[in-house]
């Protein structure tokens, strides 16, 4: 009798051919012919668009000095000191810009939003609506404190001399604070029985979302004083942020509506059956629930007013897009447009994109179907 | 006996229901007359009074740029201004979609390329407009770009000699007709070329249908289409040719000419719109199911049929409805028209004509209502599109 043994050898590595950094090239870059070629006009492009920029941007950049002349000595590159000089414009605006003294304010209002916002994306911290609820209803009049002065008693800063990065954050974050409330009671009618409710809600919702928002500006900067007693006396900063936040509350309604589709028709039932009246219904069983499936839908639309906080320049508001304007339009750095417009699309789009990433990932982790 | 137990009038929902019903509306009402009121009051104390009769008033300023509709400096009135505004935002629109939708099917088929350089372009391509305002690009191009790098009218970037850019526009050469009934006969033959392909690829479906043979129906088409109008162009002599455009002492006459900011303004809007679209592109394939490729592989189609026939008709579905709506924002960014000052709705209806005359409450609403239209036609082109395909679906 022979006896058969069974030694189990080692597994082998993966031909060289099928993994490893070599395969990975391959498949990416050069799977066929056409593939190759695509590649080598891909580098021809990267070499033709990339070193310029680069050296622009970079490499031969300016960025000493506080006045023009090292810019004008060396044209090459791009002109950061003009950045530099103006950084505090560009962040805070001119109030801020002529007392840079008290630039602790927006920065203390604006870390204290940052803690609240950490807070709120920290899974580990508990008391989440209650942290939220104060972030919209309490943190604005801290912060208005704090950046006007009047209330603390500090120099007044005027809101017709706010300006840069710092309005675009306060019409952008008032925006979709005062939206956020009008949104659910919008998205809430929209789904309501009952039906003149209903028709009022759609014709609020369509009729903001059918207009750009250009047009909604203008008429509340012209329309607005219009509207009420004359003794009344709203600024400039007030009636775009009324505007704003009008719009939004449509585009918000619309992604909570999203969130109170997806809530399963049982939990509405369950509420009935339990013999909850309408509110306590709504507000202890599908609003909780409502409101975190339409969280990345929310911040999308954030995303959208972030952007759209930029049309606010052409009713003569200097925010980031209307101050860098301003400051590249000053006598001392004329003829900078390229720089100014390119560090304030990058502030916008370091704010966008990590939104949008968030969001995304969100959604993700929200999403429990097996699809694919 | 038990009397029968009876709703308080307070709980009995139909009560509630009318309640809540008569009062918001009243609520609204009354807040609306009081606005309404405060309107008068404040535009009578303006010398204002509002109507539509300002409409049949001369505008006394003028307008650039109108291709369709003539405006005559002292004889036009602010009708004129809101047909010309509307025509040119619904130029820049229609221009725009089309620039948009062909780049962004480029760039999302790009986002799915095997090839890592071409979807890592994409990828960068996409993440750096989609997360910039469109102010900011339309200013950035046509300010820092155009403005500051086009050459003059005499160092024009020029493209086959006839086609012109420089720092005041963009100039085309512009199609004449010389001979009416001779283009009849070219138009005549294209329309005929366009029946006899749809009726070719009908009948190469139903041979397909019965035998399985494939035709290329639809090159086969296109060529004749291609070649019968060039025959019928040659025979009749050349009814149509192309005005170039020639420079003057200062600039380029005659040909089609595209004032800069409607250049910078469709160029912005086409790049900006274009990364929406390929975003559903890229979504749209991506949503095809998995298996529908592998079951297609395992017919033994070939990649291009199997694009064709497999994916393309079912990822349509997914990208069209978005689509449309991308479309809808691209008319109504149109509207940022006014930072650069090109002749549409919003910047001379909106913005000039309003300065002018101070009807706030007209004008206002008026350009409201054109969006408002524009929208509501959109909603129904999607809600008729989406009925078609799920009629085609069950």
């Amino acid at each position: 009798m022979t006896s058969v043994q069974h030694i189990s050898k080692p597994d082998r590595l993966p031909p060289i051919s099928q993994s490893g950094p070599i395969a990975w090239v391959r498949e990416r870059f050069f799977s066929s012919i056409g593939n190759t070629i695509l590649t080598f006009i891909g580098l021809y492009l990267l070499y033709l668009i990339v070193p310029p920029m680069l050296n622009w941007a970079i490499l031969d950049a300016n960025i000493s000095g506080t006045d023009r002349s090292v810019c004008d000595a060396n044209r090459d590159g791009a002109c950061w000191t003009f950045i530099k000089v103006r950084i505090v414009q560009i962040m805070f605006g001119l109030f801020y810009s002529a007392n840079p003294d008290q630039i602790w304010r927006p920065i203390m209002a604006f870390a204290i939003l940052g803690g609240l916002i950490t807070a709120l994306l920290l899974p580990w911290i508990p008391k989440k609506p209650y942290i939220g609820a104060f972030t919209i209803f309490v943190f604005p009049f801290i912060a208005y404190a704090l950046i006007h002065g009047e209330w603390l008693g500090l120099k007044v800063a005027e809101s017709d001399t706010w300006g840069g990065l710092m309005l675009t954050l306060i019409l952008a974050f008032i925006g979709i604070a005062a939206a956020f409330p009008i949104g659910i009671m919008m998205a809430l009618g929209r789904q309501s029985d009952l039906p003149i409710i209903r028709y009022l809600c759609v014709l609020y919702i369509e009729l903001w979302r059918a207009a750009p928002l250009i047009t909604i500006l203008f008429m509340a900067s012209v329309m607005i004083p219009l509207f009420f007693p004359a003794e009344l006396d709203f600024d400039k900063v007030l009636r775009a942020l009324i505007g704003i936040s009008l719009f939004q509350s449509a585009y918000t309604a619309e992604a909570i509506r999203g969130g109170l589709q997806a809530i399963p028709k049982g939990q509405y039932e369950a509420a009935d059956a339990l013999g909850l009246s309408y509110w306590k219904k709504t507000i202890l069983i599908i609003l909780p629930q409502a409101l975190k499936i339409s969280i990345p839908g929310i911040v999308n639309t954030f995303i959208t007013l972030f952007k759209d906080t930029s049309l606010v320049s052409i009713i003569a508001l200097t925010e980031l897009t209307g101050i860098t304007r301003f400051a590249a339009g000053s006598l001392e750095w004329k003829g900078k447009l390229i720089e100014g417009y390119v560090f304030a699309a990058f502030i916008y789009w370091c704010f966008c994109f990590s939104m949008s990433r968030y969001a995304s990932s969100l959604e993700r982790k929200l999403d429990t179907s097996h699809r694919n | 006996m038990a009397e029968k137990s009876k709703i308080p009038l307070h709980r009995d929902p139909f009560v509630r229901s009318l309640i809540v019903q008569l009062t918001i509306p009243a609520l609204l009402i009354w807040g609306l007359y009081i606005m309404f009121q405060n309107t008068v009051e404040n535009l009578a104390r303006g010398g204002i009074k509002t109507s539509f009769d300002f409409l049949g008033e001369v505008a006394p300023f003028a307008i650039g740029f109108s291709p369709f509709w003539t405006f005559e400096l002292g004889k036009s009135t602010y009708l004129d201004v809101f047909i010309i505004g509307i025509q040119n935002t619904i130029l820049v629109a229609v221009l725009g979609i089309i620039a948009a939708t062909t780049l962004g099917f480029i760039i999302g088929v790009m986002r799915l390329s095997p090839n890592w350089l071409v979807s890592r372009f994409a990828l960068v391509f996409i993440e750096t407009l989609r997360n910039i305002p469109l102010l900011l690009q339309i200013l950035f191009w046509n300010f820092a770009i155009f403005l500051a790098f086009l050459p003059g009218p005499r160092q024009s970037l020029e493209f086959l000699n006839s086609i012109f850019l420089n720092g005041r526009g963009l100039y085309l050469p512009k199609p004449v007709v010389n001979d009416w009934s001779g283009f009849w006969v070219v138009l005549g033959v294209f329309i005929a070329g366009i029946v006899g392909t749809i009726i070719l690829r009908r009948w190469a479906k139903q041979r397909q249908d019965e035998t399985g043979k494939l035709f290329p129906a639809r090159l086969v088409g296109l060529g004749g289409i291609i070649l019968l109008t060039l025959l019928a162009l040659l025979v009749t002599g050349g009814p149509i040719s192309f005005e170039l455009p020639a420079l003057q002492r200062f600039n380029f006459e005659g040909g089609i000419e595209l004032p800069l900011p409607l250049f910078s303004l469709w160029f912005a809007l086409s790049l900006y719109t274009s990364a929406f679209i390929a975003e559903n592109v890229r979504g749209g394939i991506q949503s095809v199911s998995k298996g529908q490729t592998e079951a297609s592989e395992a017919l033994g189609l070939p990649r291009g049929l199997m694009m064709q026939k497999i994916i393309i008709p079912q990822a349509m579905r997914v990208i069209i409805p978005p689509t449309i709506s991308q479309f809808l924002n691209l008319t109504k960014n149109s509207s940022l028209a006014v930072a650069v000052a090109f002749e549409e709705t919003v910047a001379i209806f909106a913005g000039i004509a309003l300065n002018q005359t101070g009807q706030a409450v007209t004008i206002i609403f008026m350009t409201m209502a054109v969006y408002i239209t524009l929208s509501l036609l959109t909603s129904l082109i999607l809600n008729i599109y989406n009925r078609r395909v799920q009629l085609v679906e069950r």
